[in-house]
């Protein structure tokens, strides 16, 4: 059953440079929610943004984990 | 029916439709929170939509993300665009962004006009025929 820190730390190795806070929704390890800050955000559109955090876990998306809750944004003062 | 057939009837939808969500149950009774939302959000925005909903038939979900390459449900659609899921969708009509595109009139508090948006004090959505199983 995945866990929020293996989430984070799936995020922030395929990310490099980014920082995430990834909670469990309802406790049950399969509703999650990521906040992802990340430099590499910049210039990409909402829909970008979010397949690129997506893509960190390809089916497992709709598997193992049922549904994750995305926010992205860019470093405040960065290369936004 | 084949998979062929399914993925065509999905690809009819968003290109009949201009806008067209598909989510989990229907806008009168959503099968997750996560469709709850979206549909509000567009029952607020007092929108015409088409609606579809992909639990009757595995496969409808499965077509729908090879074309999409989109991983969850909902997925909203408008001008055959994928525009996002809940989380998108909700972060635009937040910043009125959605309003501006569905060239809807955004409520004056955004807020509590979806928390109170019940499906029978607007207009109906339209539903597809779900012919897919």
């Amino acid at each position: 059953m995945p866990s929020p820190s293996e989430l984070k730390e799936r995020i922030e190795t395929a990310l490099p440079g980014s920082t995430a806070q990834v909670d469990d929704l309802t406790g049950g390890g399969d509703h999650f929610r990521a906040e992802v800050v990340s430099d590499r955000f910049a210039g990409l559109s909402r829909i970008e943004q979010h397949r690129l955090v997506y893509d960190v876990f390809g089916d497992d998306v709709g598997g193992p984990i049922h549904a994750l809750s995305i926010k992205t944004s860019t470093p405040p003062g960065g290369a936004a | 029916m084949t998979n062929e057939e399914i993925k065509d009837f999905i690809d009819n939808a968003i290109g009949e439709n201009r806008v067209m969500l598909f989510l989990k149950g229907t806008p009168q009774q959503p099968a997750c929170g996560f469709s709850a939302r979206t549909a509000g959000t567009l029952n607020a925005l007092d929108v015409k939509y088409a609606a579809l909903d992909v639990l009757p038939d595995p496969r409808i979900r499965e077509e729908l993300t090879a074309l999409s390459g989109w991983p969850t449900i909902p997925q909203l659609f408008v001008d055959g665009e994928l525009i996002g899921g809940a989380d998108i969708v909700a972060e635009m009509y937040e910043t009125g962004e959605l309003a501006e595109k569905l060239g809807a009139e955004q409520p004056a508090e955004p807020e509590a006009a979806v928390a109170q948006t019940t499906p029978e004090r607007k207009a109906p959505p339209m539903q597809l025929e779900n012919r897919l199983d």
